[in-house]
């Protein structure tokens, strides 16, 4: 027995009671950490929408609301559709290879039936909403515009597909959401064919 | 009548009597009279200390200003989707004298941004980041980006178009980090998209968790400063030069030297403040967007976003930038640049009056920058401007990361053992 203070076991045990207490402290964050993931009705309310595209004229564009985001649905013309082989040179990524859509929205048209686009509204710069600058040579754009859709925040291009064009801040096509044709007049957004 | 006189005056030295009795008692269980006289009385500053000295303690008032109108504000605010803009339109017309608190509050914000930077300007004027500031120097950067939150937070809050859009932009930017981007932003937002529950959380990050942390920074902020004591406009260490009681010759007291010249700064400020509130709350656009007079609109994005004025600098960094994931990285490290100061800075003086011509070239360089980005970034990205913000962004990080070159050959003048000061 000695009055001396056993100082390797004192700093053993503090080093001990320390870091049981930072695996305590660690576990009780998750739950809190966890809470800010979207909530169970969050997630129930980014179900599909059911959309009428009847009354939908050609060259005109509907908005729909999914998921609390715009979706843009636009009916082409054959004049639209014409030009999207003609300016592949001047995009970023003509193949939509990195960018986000199902794989059926692949080609030029990237759409399910290339008279009808349907994209999420939201830039991939900041998330800004663009707006349809359809008519060609649009001065508000830029005076040789072929026409497609162009960010008013940061200036993003993007062609009638929703191609993003070359030296700007966009870095990827806009997304296309996955979506199916319930009737012919009458689309789905949120699901695909397959696994609504 | 002569009596009740003399009647009084007893009383006035009885209370007084009183009054110090009361003290002892509190100092035999508090330290209440060695912290008035170690923080206050006997805290000793520079005697020369000048203008630039104004902004500390102005924020400090802002900070009450804000905690006060915000306390005031939660009692008619409703932080939810459907209720916020109603509310706050409540607070303006129908809650009495509700419009004056939301517009103290209001401009409050841009009020702090202005105090602090100029109090930012001061400390690289007068190298008051040096050697042994240094950690002073940190808390206070760190108070700077706790207030950049609560800047951002609070703009969610009135849920104006504006307010909307510039939330889904800036908690976009988180999307630029690899891989984790997209679930962090989801995260944050606690949705799909800014939603009730992206309110309702910021809602209490701004009136909970970054206030908490506001005053518990400004706080150790302070014990830092009186620990090292007050740099000066010489940039020389009055502790260096004690007189034999011990208090450097060229201190003088804090109370009652600058608490009464701290209120005559405190007055102008309060003359300026409130003739904004009264004459010009929207400060044309500045203080309070015009597109936040519309409600949230998750479909409908203004026709030109832009942040309130003091986040404008760096949003024009991030604009200049064809690249989302370089231009949001530039941006972060534009902010978090000033806290390296300290050790960019191979200067061997203090003070812009001691300093060399490369580094005034510098300073004015970098300022000129600032201001030039902060109005390029209210502005629409025509291809001219756009050009213009690529030139200052280059002029603002050469000022940064050529310093220690710059500060190493720089032709210094001495600096003297004692301020310069002229009684008056």
């Amino acid at each position: 027995m000695t009055e001396e203070v056993d100082t390797g076991r004192r700093h053993f045990l503090t080093v001990a009671t320390v870091a049981t207490g930072a695996v305590g402290v660690a576990l009780v964050a998750v739950p809190f950490l966890a809470s800010w993931k979207p909530s169970a009705r969050a997630k129930a309310m980014g179900a599909p929408v059911e959309v009428d595209i009847s009354k939908l004229e050609p060259g005109a564009m509907l908005k729909v609301e999914w998921r609390g985001k715009a979706v843009y649905i636009v009916h082409r013309t054959p004049q639209m559709l014409a030009q999207l082989e003609g300016i592949v040179g001047e995009l970023r990524d003509p193949e939509s290879t990195e960018s986000d859509q199902p794989e059926f929205a692949r080609g030029a048209a990237r759409a399910l039936k290339p008279e009808y686009l349907v994209l999420i509204g939201v830039c991939t710069h900041l998330g800004c909403a663009p707006l349809d600058k359809f008519s060609p040579g649009d001065v508000t754009v830029s005076p040789d515009w072929q026409g497609g859709f162009f960010c008013p925040c940061h200036g993003s291009k993007f062609d009638i597909s929703g191609r993003v064009f070359k030296n700007v801040p966009a870095p990827t096509n806009l997304p296309v959401p996955p979506y199916q044709f319930v009737t012919d007049n009458r689309i789905l957004i949120g699901a695909e064919k397959g696994n609504a | 009548m002569s009596s009740s006189n003399a009647a009084a005056k007893t009383a006035t030295k009885s209370g007084g009597g009183m009054l110090s009795g009361l003290t002892t008692w509190i100092d035999e269980r508090f330290p209440l009279t060695a912290l008035w006289k170690s923080q206050v009385s006997e805290y000793y500053a520079p005697k020369n200390m000048n203008f630039w000295y104004y902004f500390g303690s102005l924020a400090l008032v802002v900070l009450v200003i804000q905690i006060l109108s915000g306390l005031f504000l939660t009692m008619n605010y409703k932080p939810s989707s459907a209720d916020a803009f109603g509310s706050v339109e409540y607070i303006m017309r129908d809650v009495e004298w509700g419009w004056l608190i939301r517009y103290i509050h209001s401009t409050g914000a841009s009020a702090f941004f202005i105090v602090v930077y100029l109090h930012m300007f001061r400390a690289l004027l007068y190298g008051s980041y040096q050697k042994p500031r240094e950690l002073l120097w940190i808390f206070g950067m760190l108070i700077y980006f706790a207030l950049m939150a609560e800047g951002f937070f609070g703009y969610l809050l009135p849920w104006g178009n504006m307010s909307y859009w510039g939330a889904q932009v800036i908690v976009s930017l988180f999307g630029a980090i690899p891989v984790v981007g997209d679930s962090l932003t989801e995260w944050i937002r606690g949705d799909f998209y800014i939603s009730d529950v992206t309110l309702n959380r910021f809602f209490a990050l701004h009136v909970v968790a970054i206030p908490f942390a506001l005053v518990f920074l400004v706080i150790a902020h302070l014990m830092a400063l009186h620990e090292v004591g007050s740099n000066n406009p010489d940039g020389v260490e009055i502790k260096k030069v004690k007189g034999p009681d011990g208090i450097p010759l060229d201190g003088i007291a804090f109370h009652p030297y600058y608490t009464v010249k701290d209120m005559v700064g405190l007055g102008v400020f309060l003359i300026l403040f409130a003739l904004v509130i009264f004459f010009a709350p929207t400060l044309g656009g500045y203080f309070l967007e015009n597109a936040n007079f519309d409600p949230a609109n998750s479909l409908q994005t203004p026709p030109h976003i832009a942040p309130v004025w003091y986040f404008t600098p760096f949003y024009a960094i991030l604009r200049a930038v064809p690249s989302k994931p370089l231009g949001a990285a530039l941006m972060g490290i534009a902010v978090v640049l000033f806290v390296f100061l300290p050790w960019l800075d191979r200067g061997k003086v203090k003070s812009i009056r001691y300093r060399g011509p490369l580094f005034k070239f510098f300073l004015y360089s970098f300022a000129i920058s600032f201001l030039a980005l902060g109005y390029l970034g209210m502005q629409p990205p025509t291809p001219a401007f756009t050009l213009a913000a690529r030139v200052f962004t280059v002029i603002y990080f050469a000022f940064f990361l050529l310093m220690p070159w710059y500060t190493s050959i720089d032709k210094t003048k001495p600096v003297p053992t004692r301020v310069t000061y002229h009684a008056h």
